[in-house]
């Protein structure tokens, strides 16, 4: 099993939530998060004084997938999130060792 | 739903159609053009409709009063309905951990003010006033302590009893000035919100509700020594504030000016590089509608000063400041536009209540030109002075009360010495003639006006000040750092603002 996190522009999220539907994912959790990268940041005045904008908001959307659908999802979320401009965003992918559903106590894939 | 129950519903539906349809064919008996309602049976007379003269007198004198206490009373309620913009206001432009601490202290300061102002402040205030004509006489208030024929300040009208004052007219009067004194109390917990102490703005608003407004405003519209400096000295009409740029936002400022340089920046605010950091309000939607309900309560403001509805200025008096409030904003969101590229929201605000604060005292005397060139103005001064006051004094206002009341409230009394153009006011402080300024031929009201601006920088800031500084030295006015950093919230209220935004830590949370 691996676990995705991708972070992607706020707009994007619900192309990228449909089409992950789509493809049968149902499991998802999403977080508004803000973070730096290449895109860096601005500076604007409030009430006269200087202050940068340096962490931006974004969208980050956790997924749990069994390992042969990993190649798809990659797609289904590149396809969905790219503009093609600074600041689209990035995708995580690590190994999960075990998966447990507090509801039944079922472990592993099914459990996803 | 069964389709039984539908068709039920249906003929229901029709058949309630058809009895309004019916109805609306019949003529009915009533009076609906309003053509035949009220006339000569409805005066008030010993033969029903046959009036003598006196009776008619009788029932035009009771109108007159009626129309002008109904306008005074509800031109007081919509100044009441400015704490709500004032709350609004400083909320909004303040951080969202200690937003249940700034919008409760706004709510405080009206319960405390209420019950002060009823102990003791009316009766300093108002109980040499003598009769006022336009509510009908306020006989019980002729009771003015002064030294050689110089008022100091009243003294009938404690608890809204003493000397009599269970009285219609008292009663009016009280309302509409305890709101205004409400509004002087509010004003410094903009200037000191984010760190002072919830219990410090308690007594400070004794202190202003009891003492330091009351006392100032005897002396201009109470009858006091400032009022006098026409009849007695030939000073124009002595000093003048219509509705009280001086009065009520001077001294208001006068506190939030003192309460902030005592208390000290917000943590974080001035950088040891000397660098002045942004703290960006939480809420700037809320904080544009307070404005917006502020400028609302401003026309009952200015125009309810009159206390009289028959009173036909009115109309000049609004239209005054509603003109000055728009020019005050529009200028202060140009110069940000040009000077740093976007039209600051926070600023546009206070320009328009700058040039609302500044038409205050002026608004009954000058023409509707010189409101715009007077709300020009602060709308000028006001960008100065924010930056000015944040930059090179560093004395941190985060809402900038003491731009917008202090220093507009400040040139509002000057305007008005410069500005009155000689058609209102006749026989106001028991001087003939309209109030007259400076560029109409009267140098002696300017001189008056300058000499009110003297006394509130004495009075209003140098009292304010040894308030500040007996308190600190005593109960301390600050909240502790670590209580300023994580948010006035819990440490002071007990409660958060925001609890959604949260993580729950509460027992309460458990089981759900």
């Amino acid at each position: 099993m691996r676990k995705i996190e991708c972070i992607i522009r706020q707009n994007k999220l619900e192309d990228v939530k449909n089409a992950l539907g789509e493809f049968g994912i149902n499991g998802m959790t999403v977080t508004n998060v803000i973070g730096c990268g290449l895109q860096g940041g601005k500076t604007e005045f409030y009430r006269g004084n200087s202050y940068q904008i340096n962490l931006l908001p974004k969208v980050k959307i956790e997924v749990v997938i069994p390992d042969a659908k990993l190649d798809q999802v990659l797609d289904i979320i590149v396809k969905n999130a790219k503009t093609g401009q600074i600041g689209d965003g990035k995708i995580f992918v690590t190994e999960v060792s075990s998966v447990v559903r507090i509801r039944t106590g079922e472990s592993g894939e099914q459990a996803i | 739903m069964s389709a039984l129950t539908k068709k039920r519903l249906l003929s229901i539906t029709l058949l309630a159609g058809l009895f309004i349809l019916i109805f609306a064919a019949v003529a009915l008996a009533g009076d609906p053009s309003g053509a035949n309602t009220g006339g000569v049976g409805d005066i008030t007379a010993a033969t029903a409709g046959q009036p003598t003269m006196d009776e008619i007198a009788a029932q035009v004198g009771k109108n007159k009063i009626g129309i002008n206490f109904v306008w005074t009373l509800i031109t007081g309620f919509m100044v009441f309905f400015m704490q709500a913009g004032f709350a609004l206001v400083e909320t909004g432009f303040t951080r969202a951990k200690h937003a249940a601490h700034t919008m409760a202290m706004n709510l405080m300061v009206f319960l405390v003010g209420a019950i002060g102002y009823y102990i003791v402040g009316f009766a300093l205030q108002f109980g040499g006033v003598g009769a006022l004509s336009a509510i009908g006489g306020t006989a019980p208030l002729n009771q003015e302590f002064a030294i050689n024929g110089w008022g100091i300040l009243g003294h009938a009208g404690f608890f809204l009893t003493s000397n009599g004052a269970y009285d219609v007219g008292v009663f009016t009067l009280f309302l509409f000035q305890m709101v205004f004194m409400d509004t002087a109390v509010t004003i410094p917990t903009g200037a000191m919100a984010e760190r002072v102490k919830f219990s410090t703005v308690v007594i400070t608003s004794f202190f202003i509700a009891m003492f330091l407004y009351p006392i100032f405003g005897n002396w201009v519209w109470g009858g006091g020594w400032l009022a006098q400096l026409g009849s007695k000295l030939g000073l124009g009409h002595g000093v003048v504030d219509f509705a009280g740029s001086g009065v009520v936002h001077s001294i208001g400022g006068s506190v939030a000016l003192a309460g902030a340089i005592i208390l000290g920046p917000r943590l974080g605010k001035y950088g040891k590089d000397g660098k002045v950091n942004a703290f960006p309000g939480h809420d700037i939607p809320m904080g544009i509608l307070g404005t917006i309900i502020l400028f609302f309560g401003w026309f009952g403001f200015n125009p309810g000063s009159t206390l009289a509805g028959t009173d036909l200025r009115i109309s000049v008096v609004a239209v005054n400041t509603m003109l000055a409030g728009a020019v005050g904003g529009f200028v202060s969101m140009m110069i940000m536009w040009l000077k740093f590229k976007k039209p600051d929201p926070s600023m546009m605000c206070n320009g328009a209540l700058a040039g609302l604060v500044a038409i205050t005292a002026p608004s009954g005397f000058v023409n509707v030109n010189s409101s715009v060139f007077i709300g020009a103005v602060a709308g000028v001064l006001v960008v100065i002075s924010v930056l000015f006051v944040d930059s090179k004094l560093k004395i941190d206002d985060p809402v900038g009360a003491i731009s917008v009341h202090f220093v507009n409230g400040l040139w509002g009394v000057l305007a008005t010495g410069i500005f009155a153009d000689g058609t209102y006011g006749d026989g106001l402080n028991g001087v003939a003639g309209g109030v007259t300024g400076l560029l109409y031929g009267d140098s002696g009201q300017f001189v008056a006006q300058l000499i009110d601006m003297g006394v509130i920088l004495v009075w209003g800031v140098g009292l304010s000040f040894i308030f500040f500084k007996i308190l600190k030295a005593t109960l301390g006015i600050r909240v502790k750092p670590e209580d300023e950093l994580a948010g006035l919230d819990i440490p002071e209220m007990g409660v958060l603002a925001y609890p959604e935004t949260t993580l729950r830590s509460s027992s309460l949370d458990r089981s759900f």
